[in-house]
C-alpha cells in the first residue's frame, strides 16, 4: 500500500512538472527519461517478474510504431484508433512468439534468441514492403491538434506519454500486490514447484507477455508520434530491445520502480558524457554495456538491489547501537 | 523452373558460404554444450578477430592465411581470459547474468569498434582475390573454395580434439555431468575456459579464411551471429556434426533465398528456418533435448 501511495504521489508530482519548466530542451529530456522508463517497465512485467529475458523487445515496440504511422500515412485513419491498434497489435505479436515458445516450456536462451529473430525478421520484411515505406522509412505528416494527436507543446506530449507510464507502472504494482502476481514471480522462481502448487505457467508467462508486448507497443506508438518519422532500424533495431534490458536491470529487476532509477541513471550518464567527449558514434552504446557488465558483476539486482542493501546496513547499524545503549 | 545452370553455380557458393558458417557455429555450439550459454558475444569477437587479419595484412603485409598462425591463438588467449575474469564472475549462479553479460560484452566491442574504426566497411586486396576455379563447369572465387577446404580441416581437428585428446574428454565430461567432473578432479574453472577459448579460436580462423572473400566493418559480427544461432539450433544445440550439416543447409537456403527473392528478402530464409525448428523441433535435427 505504501508502494501504491509513493506512485500515486510521485506521478501527480510529475504531472506538475510542464508548470514549472519552461524550456523545451528540458522537457524533452524528462520526456526521453520518462519514455525509457516506460520501454523499461514494459521488459520488466515480463523479464522481471517473469524471469523471462527477451533480447527482441524492438518487435513489439516496432509493430506499435508501424501500425499507428501505417494507419495514418496509408489508409488516414485517425492516431487515437492508432494508438490503441497499435497496443493491440504488439500484444498480438507478443501473444503469437509466446504462443510458439512457452507451449515447448522453451526459455532462457532459448526464449532471449527467439525473441531477437522475430525482431529481425520484422526488420527485413518492414525494410522490403511497400506500405512501410521500405528503407525510405514513412514520414507522418505535421498537424498539431489534439485530435490528431500531436502536440504544439512538449506539455502535451509529455502529459500522453506519463498516463501511459503510468498504467505501465501501476500494472506492474498490481503484479507485485497480486494473485497472479504471486503466480508469476512463482513461476519466475521455480516452475516446477510452481506447477506442482497448480499454476499454470504456460497461462501466466502468456498473460504477462501480452501486457509486456502491449506496453512496449504503446511506447512506439508515442514514438512514431513523437518524432512523426519511422524506418526499419528505428522500429525494429537492437537498439529498442537493448534499452529496454538495460533500464530495468540497472535500475533494479522486478521492483517497481527499477525501471525509473534506471531510466534517471542511464540518461544521466549518456548526458554526461556527451557533454564530456560530445557525440562520438557510439560512445554512449559502450558506456550502456559498460554499465551492463559492471551491474551484473557487483550489483545483480541493480540500483535498486543497491538501495535496499544499504537500507538494510543502516537498519542493521541502528539496531546494533540500540543493543550497545540497552 | 529456372536453368540448373543458374542454380547450380548458387549451391556451390552457398556450400562455401556454409562451411564458413557452419566455423562460427562450431565454437557457438560448442561453448552451448560445455557452459550451457548462448554467447552474445560471438558475433562481436567474429569482427574483432577479421580486423585482426585486415590489421595484420595491411599494416604488416602479413597473408590472411599465414594469419592463421596468429589470429587463432589470440583469439584464444582472448577467450580465456575473458571467461575466467568476467563470464564466470558475472554468472552468481544464474545463467540469466551470462547471457546479459556476453550481450554487454558484444555491445562494449562493436561500439568501439565502431568509435575507433568508424562505420567504413574495409577490404583487403590479395593476388588470389579474383582468381577462381572451374568446378563442375561454374566458377567459384579461389578464396571460397580454400575457405570451404579450410573450414572442414578445422572441424575435423576440432572433433578430434573433443574426441581423442584428455582435454575432449574433461570437456565433454564437464558438458555432461559438471558436478561428477568436479567430483572426479577437473580443474572445471580451467576447461570451462578452455573450451570458451577454443570457441573463440574457431572465430580466428573464420576470420582468416572469410576475410579474402569477404569484408569487415563494425556491425559485421551482427549478420553472422543470428545466423549462427539458426545453425546451432537447427543442428541441436551441443551437436557438432549437427552444426556443421546445419551450417551448409543455411549457406545453401540462403544462396538460393538470394537468387530467388533479391538480397535483401533472401536472410528471410535463414529466419524462418530458425522459427519453424524453434516451434516443431527445438531439439534440433540432431539434438536430444532441451
Amino acid at each position: 500500500m505504501k508502494q501504491l501511495v509513493l506512485l500515486l504521489v510521485l506521478f501527480a508530482a510529475l504531472a506538475l512538472v510542464p508548470a514549472f519548466v519552461g524550456s523545451d530542451f528540458w522537457m524533452n529530456l524528462i520526456i526521453m527519461v520518462i519514455y525509457a522508463a516506460l520501454l523499461g517497465q514494459a521488459w520488466n512485467i515480463l523479464g522481471g517478474y517473469g524471469g523471462q529475458f527477451s533480447f527482441g523487445h524492438a518487435a513489439f515496440f516496432g509493430t506499435g510504431a508501424y501500425t499507428i504511422a501505417v494507419l495514418q500515412v496509408q489508409y488516414g485513419i485517425n492516431p487515437w484508433v492508432g494508438l490503441v491498434a497499435g497496443g493491440l497489435l504488439a500484444a498480438a505479436v507478443a501473444g503469437f512468439i509466446g504462443f510458439a515458445t512457452f507451449r515447448y516450456g522453451l526459455k532462457g536462451s532459448y526464449f532471449a534468441l527467439i525473441t531477437l529473430a522475430f525482431a529481425e525478421v520484422l526488420r527485413i520484411l518492414s525494410n522490403s514492403v511497400p506500405f512501410t515505406g521500405a528503407g525510405v522509412g514513412l514520414l507522418i505528416d505535421l498537424d498539431p491538434s489534439a485530435a490528431n494527436l500531436q502536440f504544439a507543446t512538449k506539455a502535451g506530449y509529455f502529459w500522453l506519454l506519463l498516463t501511459i507510464t503510468f498504467a505501465a507502472f501501476l500494472t506492474a504494482w498490481w503484479l507485485g500486490n497480486s494473485r497472479f502476481g504471486a503466480q508469476l514471480m512463482a513461476v519466475r522462481d521455480n516452475e516446477d514447484a510452481a506447477r506442482a502448487l497448480g499454476v499454470d505457467p504456460f497461462r501466466v508467462k502468456m498473460s504477462a507477455f501480452l501486457m509486456s508486448g502491449m506496453f512496449s507497443g504503446l511506447a512506439g506508438t508515442f514514438y512514431a508520434q513523437y518524432f512523426l518519422y519511422l524506418d526499419p532500424s528505428i522500429a525494429y533495431g537492437s537498439a529498442v530491445s537493448v534499452e529496454s534490458l538495460l533500464v530495468p536491470i540497472v535500475g533494479g529487476l522486478g521492483t517497481l520502480f527499477g525501471p525509473l532509477f534506471g531510466a534517471v541513471a542511464l540518461h544521466t550518464l549518456s548526458e554526461v558524457t556527451r557533454e564530456l567527449i560530445g557525440d562520438l558514434p557510439g560512445a554512449s552504446l559502450v558506456l550502456y554495456g559498460v554499465l551492463l557488465v559492471l551491474v551484473i558483476l557487483f550489483s545483480p539486482r541493480g540500483l535498486a538491489g543497491l538501495v535496499t542493501a544499504l537500507g538494510l546496513r543502516r537498519a542493521a547499524a541502528r539496531a546494533g547501537k540500540k543493543e550497545t545503549r540497552a | 523452373m529456372p536453368d540448373l545452370a543458374i542454380v547450380l553455380p548458387s549451391v556451390l557458393n552457398g556450400l562455401t558460404t556454409g562451411a564458413l558458417y557452419a566455423l562460427v557455429a562450431l565454437g557457438l555450439t560448442l561453448i552451448y554444450g560445455v557452459l550451457h550459454i548462448i554467447n552474445f558475444a560471438h558475433g562481436a569477437l567474429l569482427m574483432l578477430a577479421l580486423y585482426a587479419v585486415f590489421f595484420l595484412n595491411v599494416s604488416f603485409g602479413v597473408d590472411p592465411y599465414l594469419a592463421l598462425f596468429i589470429v587463432p591463438p589470440l583469439m584464444f588467449a582472448l577467450g580465456y581470459g575473458l571467461q575466467r575474469l568476467v563470464i564466470t564472475k558475472a554468472s552468481h549462479g544464474r545463467d540469466e547474468n551470462i547471457l546479459l553479460v556476453t550481450l554487454g560484452l558484444s555491445i562494449i566491442i562493436e561500439n568501439l569498434a565502431l568509435m575507433v574504426f568508424k562505420s567504413d566497411t574495409r577490404i583487403i586486396d590479395t593476388p588470389y582475390s579474383f582468381e577462381v576455379f572451374e568446378i563442375f563447369g561454374t566458377f567459384l572465387p579461389q578464396p571460397k573454395v580454400y575457405a570451404f577446404i579450410g573450414a572442414i580441416v578445422t572441424a575435423a581437428a576440432f572433433w578430434l580434439v573433443i574426441s581423442k585428446t584428455d582435454l575432449g574428454r574433461a570437456i565433454r565430461a564437464l558438458a555432461k555431468e559438471p558436478k561428477g567432473a568436479r567430483l572426479v578432479g577437473i580443474n572445471v574453472n580451467h576447461v570451462f575456459a578452455m573450451s570458451y577459448g577454443l570457441g573463440i579460436a574457431c572465430l580466428g580462423v573464420a576470420a582468416c579464411l572469410l576475410l579474402p572473400s569477404y569484408y569487415v566493418s563494425p556491425h559485421v559480427g551482427q549478420g553472422f551471429v543470428l545466423v549462427a544461432f539458426t545453425i546451432v539450433v537447427l543442428g541441436g544445440m551441443g551437436s557438432f556434426v549437427g552444426a556443421l550439416i546445419g551450417g551448409l543447409i543455411i549457406g545453401v537456403v540462403e544462396a538460393l533465398g538470394g537468387l530467388f527473392l533479391g538480397e535483401s528478402l533472401g536472410q528471410i530464409g535463414i529466419f524462418l528456418i530458425f522459427i519453424v525448428v524453434l516451434i516443431f523441433r527445438p531439439t534440433g535435427l540432431l539434438g536430444h533435448k532441451v
